[in-house]
């Protein structure tokens, strides 16, 4: 098998092991719109890269931060509900963003590579900044899983039982932010919320407790990858829709099978 | 101020956006004691508990807690997406100490048989008793329940408070309840306070049992888990909650919003 479809394995799996608990806590909290917000709004942090010819990861990763610290600053100052709050940093950033694309004539970007992923482009740099950014989320995520799940539940009670609720929101928003940054690579910003929603929305099924719910979800997206991947290979379909595709597939499945046991 | 006392506040107030929504408000929490917090809606009972709790630090005034102190809060109510699966043993051991005897703790409750039962599954009034396992699950001296009997009816809510009685006896441990039930509180209330805005008045209350036309209307379980609190207030709150008229020894107290039977 050729380097990029390993290189491409390696890091739509990583990723997917990360998305799946992670996205969990996306649909949990029902913050899909979040992620979708964040993710458009990093095209504006890449443009803004390849105008000022920067290191393009770290400038998408750069951006994605400081988009959910902004977010989360807006958020907490509730002067406009929350989804048109972010519906208006969604779009308004993606206009920008793509604004920007189509002025800057110093490189030729591939605008359809940063929308809908470029997974098969992969170089080995972009694998060693992909695994070690999911390696470094996943065990945060894991030391703070017990927490994370407790202000998840009741933020009061939590922060009564001496969590620093606040705290860990914001980090967790940010272990969001850093995984749809290296993610933009896979399946770009226009489907990278599917990647952390139809996971744990698979795995929900399934599963009765958390963490069943987040092992289920990291399975069905590797899954996901591994089959998107070997479509792509197979029918040359663009990698990241191909991805998504099967993810959506997986999830029509679990949903068909009947409810056990259950009213 | 005697060794046992849990909090103790002086002259609380709180501001938000310009609009006083408490002022001048004291409050003593002793150990073993049962106070209930009454007041109509918009009187600020939560504002004052969310303080109580450490969730809010007040504008005016000053507010002592015993050091350490191990609050167990049991929230109006709590949602649970049910898009997540979560037992109701799972939600006991979220606060921390994995060694939690989480059967026992649902045995004193007096539900074990839900252990395993999916938390957005459960009714009304198995939620309330699964929060209170959450809230004695810290091994509590205060705890403060908000509006515990929201949403049960009366049989329930007996019961409920018969439950709390026996806690409060094993445990010795304060409580701060919250009610917005004007007249019926629990049997055993050392001290009523009645909030709007400002302790209206505060007092011990009645029991009923001693209320003839109370026993005829709810029967003898019920006289002796509740306590009608009479009150006459010489002064009576317009929509606003501001005060109208200012006469201080008004004997006519039923011409105000607070009628009393």
């Amino acid at each position: 098998m050729a380097d990029f479809v390993v290189y491409a394995l390696i890091a739509g799996i990583s990723i997917a092991l990360v998305a799946g608990p992670l996205g969990c806590f996306v649909v949990w909290r029902r913050m899909s719109y979040f992620g979708d917000t964040l993710a458009h709004s990093s095209l504006l942090g890449v443009a803004l890269a390849i105008l000022l010819n920067t290191q393009l990861q770290i400038a998408i990763i750069g951006s994605c931060l400081s988009f959910a610290a902004l977010l989360l600053l807006l958020e907490r100052k509730q002067a406009l509900a929350t989804d048109t709050l972010l519906g208006i940093i969604a779009h308004s950033t993606l206009a920008f963003g793509i604004l920007v694309l189509s002025v800057s004539d110093r490189v030729q970007v591939n605008l359809n590579a940063f929308l809908f992923g470029d997974l098969l482009t992969i170089t080995l740099t972009d694998l060693i900044w992909i695994v070690s950014c999911c390696l470094g989320s996943g065990v945060v995520l894991i030391f703070f899983w017990k927490k994370f799940l407790a202000i998840t539940v009741h933020r009061e009670l939590a922060m009564i039982e001496g969590l620093a609720a606040d705290r860990l929101y914001a980090l967790l928003v940010f272990l969001i932010a850093i995984l749809i940054a290296v993610a933009m690579k896979i399946v770009g910003v226009l489907l990278i919320t599917s990647l952390l929603i139809i996971p744990a929305a698979a795995a929900r099924r399934l599963s009765s407790t958390p963490e069943q719910m987040a092992i289920g979800a990291a399975v069905a997206g590797s899954l996901a990858v591994i089959g998107g991947l070997a479509l792509s290979y197979v029918w040359d379909t663009p990698a990241g829709p191909s991805i998504v595709a099967t993810a959506f597939v997986l999830f029509i499945v679990v949903y068909l099978k009947p409810e056990a046991g259950k009213r | 101020m005697t060794t046992d006392f849990l909090v103790q506040a002086r002259g609380i107030g709180v501001r938000f956006e310009g609009r006083q929504i408490l002022s001048h408000v004291d409050l003593d929490l002793l150990q073993g004691q049962l106070v209930t917090l009454i007041g109509p809606n918009g009187a600020g009972k939560t504002t004052l508990v969310r303080i109580v709790l450490g969730l809010l630090t007040p504008h005016e005034g000053h507010l002592h807690r015993a050091p350490d102190l191990r609050i167990g809060y049991m929230p109006q109510k709590l949602f649970v997406e049910p898009t997540m699966p979560l037992t109701v043993e799972r939600f006991l051991q979220l606060p921390g100490p994995t060694d939690l005897k989480t059967e026992s703790l649902l045995e004193e409750v007096k539900i074990g048989h839900l252990l395993k039962q999916q938390v957005s599954r459960l009714s009304g009034g198995e939620m309330q008793r699964v929060l209170l396992a959450r809230a004695l699950s810290r091994k509590p001296q205060l705890l403060v329940l908000d509006e515990p009997a929201q949403g049960v009816d009366v049989n329930g809510q007996v019961e409920f408070y018969e439950l709390i009685n026996t806690i409060r006896a094993e445990h010795n441990c304060g409580v701060l309840m919250v009610s917005h039930d004007l007249h019926l509180v629990m049997a055993g209330t050392d001290e009523v306070i009645c909030l709007n805005q400002h302790i209206c008045c505060h007092g011990k209350p009645e029991h009923v049992s001693t209320d003839p036309a109370y026993l005829a209307l709810f029967g003898r379980r019920e006289a002796e888990t509740l306590a009608v609190y009479t009150h006459h207030h010489n002064h009576s709150h317009d929509m606003k909650g501001a005060i109208i008229g200012d006469s201080c020894c008004d004997l006519h107290a039923d011409k105000g919003p607070h009628k009393h039977g």
